[in-house]
């Protein structure tokens, strides 16, 4: 029987995969923007699990507006990307340092 | 209101106008406001001292302004007029008003006369402060008043170091005696509880006798206080110690020395002893060191006299060395014979130093005797009135002729008032002073013969051919050098000296007519009158009758060794012109120690002045620089600079780390929170 351990434990490898890729990535933004809606999943699985165990709409719900939420922040995110490549030809992640103090 | 108003802040008045309006009056308005308010307030003084002296005149405060009132400490700003004090008026401003008269002259190419006059009127109103001040309180703010501007004046020339250097001197020199000053009105107010002196006077008797305990020993207290009092007054007055600022106080413009020598500042000292006479006469053991100090300061300057090349320093010590008379005059309980010479000196010293100023003049600048000679024909108005000055000094007088020049009355009157005193101290003062007597007859004889007897020495005088050159400069060469080659001959240089400008002249006039008659005319009303002082000083009747009764041999010594002094000089510098340079040869040792001022200025630089030094350069070292800025500004500075080098290298700019410190915050925020 699948039970909500199943699920939050996939939910939990999913983040850490993301957090991993943040921190871990030396290569490409783009990499970033993925490792973000990885995270953003695996809190939607947490939010939609919670929901049907205990039956209680409002997990769903809120999983939808995170949905929107992300596919809004993917959006723009790329678009910078785009933009950030026209200006510096690159778009590495070791290049851009320019919030250096 | 009272003219004595008028006397006192009209030189003020003068002074703000001068020296705030500056270079926008310019140099004419400047000096004449000054000036004009100078003789302003000398005319208004002669009529109070001659009404004093006529008896009309009676002893009057004339109150000011309200100033502390604090608990039981009250004094006020008040004008005192009494006999005393309308003597010093009379001296500062005459001796003043002519000395800004001869500034007009003797200034004229300087470019600060504004400032310069400024000085002088401030300086005079801050003495006319003192000597009419009728608190302790005013009468030290007279005090500090004339430190500052003889400051001001003596480092006029501020761009000479050794003005500069000399002004400082005297101003630290000065802080030591004030120091004791201070010390003496603390200590007067613990006792008597006032400053007012007319009241501080009518308690002194009943203190005498009486105890305290100072410095874990019980000792008098009217002893105490005189002693400190004294202390000031040495320092004000140059007395043996405190004296080594007077001498390069030189280092001012020449009419500035006769100020301070005549009229203002170094009598201050004096003035305060005869003020404050009745005190001083409760304590025996002050009066005997006043004694023994101005005894010793009076021939230990006069022989140093002997020997100084400067014209200007010879006659600084014998202003030290006349000090010295007044004082020891005061000592031996003669008041009135003390404030006598004091009247006398200022006409002739300051006869003296402007005749010395007129002499500089016409020696562009030269100042060492060595390079004059042979100026009585050059310049005879000067002359005369240096000669009239010389016999003032050296107290020219026969007893019986009952005629003498100003110095014979008042210094013959100290000589026989200390051998009348009887005790032990006054004979020594009386032997002192003869001795003092001797040497200052040969010095001022040796000023007058190396000036303006024998041949002229000018030529080797740096000044002088620097003179001879620029005048050449712009004249046509030939004739300039067939003068040359004539003028080597004669010592000259081909440099012809010019007598001074009239407005030089008329002071030179006014006080040799003082310095001859002074003594004449006022000797009866300042020696034989109690009458006269009217309870201003402590007047002690049985000691001038003893005065008078001195046997014979005393009343002439003071002429006996005027005549071998001059003899000694004539000998010296006209006679055998090389028995000076035998002496020396002979007395290497003695001679040296003399012209080096007996060692003092040496004493005090290793007994004061390295160490004082060496403490500041340790303090410098090892304080400021090794523990407070190490430690303070320079190592926060250090701190902050680590620690934001420290801060730098975490913002990198990566977005990977600050997320990673995001997550981290986060992580601890909540494991806070949590547990």
């Amino acid at each position: 029987m699948i039970g909500i351990e199943h699920y939050l434990t996939v939910a939990a490898i999913l983040f850490v995969l993301g957090v991993l890729g943040i921190f871990l990535n030396r290569k490409n933004v783009i990499v970033i923007l993925m490792a973000v809606e990885l995270i953003l999943l695996a809190v939607n699985i947490n939010l939609v699990a919670f929901s049907a165990f205990l039956n209680d709409l409002t997990g769903q719900v809120f999983a939808m507006l995170v949905l929107t939420v992300a596919a809004a922040e993917a959006a723009i995110g790329l678009a910078i990307l785009v933009i950030y490549f026209r200006t510096h030809g690159s778009i590495a992640v070791d290049d851009i340092n320019r919030m250096k103090g | 209101m009272h003219p004595i108003l008028i006397i006192v802040f009209a030189p003020l008045v003068a002074a703000l106008i001068a020296g705030l309006g500056n270079r926008m009056i310019g140099n004419i308005a400047a000096k004449s406001v000054t000036t004009g308010a100078l003789f302003l307030s000398a005319g208004l003084s002669w009529p109070i001292f001659l009404g004093f002296l006529g008896g009309t005149e009676t002893a009057t405060v004339i109150p000011v302004l309200k100033w502390v009132e604090s608990g039981t400490l009250t004094f006020d700003w008040a004008l005192r007029v009494d006999t005393l004090t309308a003597i010093m008026l009379v001296v500062i401003n005459s001796v003043s008003a002519l000395v800004h008269l001869y500034s007009w002259g003797y200034m004229e190419e300087d470019p600060d006369q504004p400032r310069f006059f400024a000085y002088l009127s401030l300086f005079t109103f801050a003495m006319l402060m003192l000597v009419t001040a009728d608190n302790l309180v005013q009468m030290f703010f007279g005090w500090e008043g004339v430190g500052l501007a003889s400051y001001l004046l003596i480092g006029f020339w501020f761009k000479k170091p050794s003005a500069g250097a000399a002004a400082i001197k005297a101003f630290v020199v000065n802080r030591v005696g004030d120091l004791g000053f201070m010390l003496g009105i603390f200590g007067t107010y613990l006792v008597f509880q006032t400053t007012s002196i007319p009241e501080i006077l009518a308690a002194a008797p009943a203190m005498s006798g009486s105890t305290i305990t100072f410095v874990g020993m019980r000792l008098y207290t009217m002893d105490i206080l005189c002693i400190l009092l004294f202390i000031g007054a040495m320092g004000k007055s140059a007395q043996l110690g405190l004296h080594t600022w007077l001498p390069d106080a030189m280092e001012g413009p020449t009419p500035v020395s006769a100020l301070i020598h005549a009229a203002t500042m170094v009598t201050a000292g004096v003035f305060m002893l005869c003020r404050l006479s009745p005190m001083f006469e409760t304590a025996p053991t002050a009066l005997v060191i006043v004694t023994i100090v101005g005894a010793a300061t009076c021939f230990f300057a006069a022989t140093i006299g002997t020997t100084q090349w400067d014209i200007k320093r010879v006659i600084a010590y014998s202003t030290c060395s006349q000090l010295g008379y007044m004082f020891f005059a005061a000592g031996v309980g003669a008041y009135g014979a003390a404030m006598f010479h004091l009247f006398t000196h200022a006409f002739f010293k300051a006869l003296l130093f402007l005749g010395a100023g007129s002499v500089i003049h016409a020696m562009h600048h030269e100042q060492d005797m060595r390079y004059y000679g042979g100026l009585r024909k050059h310049i005879p108005l000067t002359f005369y009135a240096m000669l009239a000055g010389t016999l003032a000094i050296t107290g020219l007088g026969v007893y019986h002729l009952g005629a003498g020049f100003a110095g014979f009355w008042s210094k013959d009157a100290i000589l026989e008032v200390a051998f009348a005193r009887g005790s032990g101290a006054g004979q020594a003062a009386f032997w002192a002073g003869a001795g003092a007597a001797l040497l200052t007859s040969f010095y001022s004889w040796r000023l007058m013969f190396l000036t303006f007897w024998g041949k002229p020495r000018w030529e080797q005088s740096e000044h002088i051919q620097h003179a001879v050159h620029d005048h050449h400069g712009h004249g046509d060469h030939a004739h300039a050098h067939g003068d040359h080659d004539h003028a080597s001959a004669d010592g000259t240089a081909g440099y012809h000296p010019h007598e001074s400008p009239v407005s030089m002249l008329i002071p030179l006039g006014v006080l040799t007519l003082g310095a001859v008659a002074a003594g004449q005319v006022f000797a009866p009303a300042f020696l034989d009158s109690a009458a006269f002082w009217n309870g201003s000083i402590f007047y002690n009747e049985a000691l001038i009758h003893a005065m008078h009764a001195v046997p014979y041999w005393v009343k002439y010594t003071a002429l006996v060794v005027m005549i071998l002094g001059f003899a000694g000089a004539y000998l010296s510098y006209i006679a055998r012109p090389e028995l000076p340079g035998k002496f020396v040869a002979t007395f290497g040792t003695l001679h040296n120690f003399v012209y080096r001022k007996w060692y003092f200025d040496e004493l005090y630089d290793a007994l004061f002045v390295k160490p004082a030094f060496a403490f500041g350069r340790w303090f410098w070292q090892l304080g400021d620089v090794g523990t407070i800025d190490r430690f303070g500004p320079n190592g926060i500075a250090w701190a902050v600079e680590r620690s934001a080098t420290a801060a730098k290298s975490i913002q990198s700019g990566y977005v990977y780390t600050y997320a990673l410190i995001m997550l981290l915050g986060l992580v601890g925020a909540i494991t806070y929170v949590l547990l």
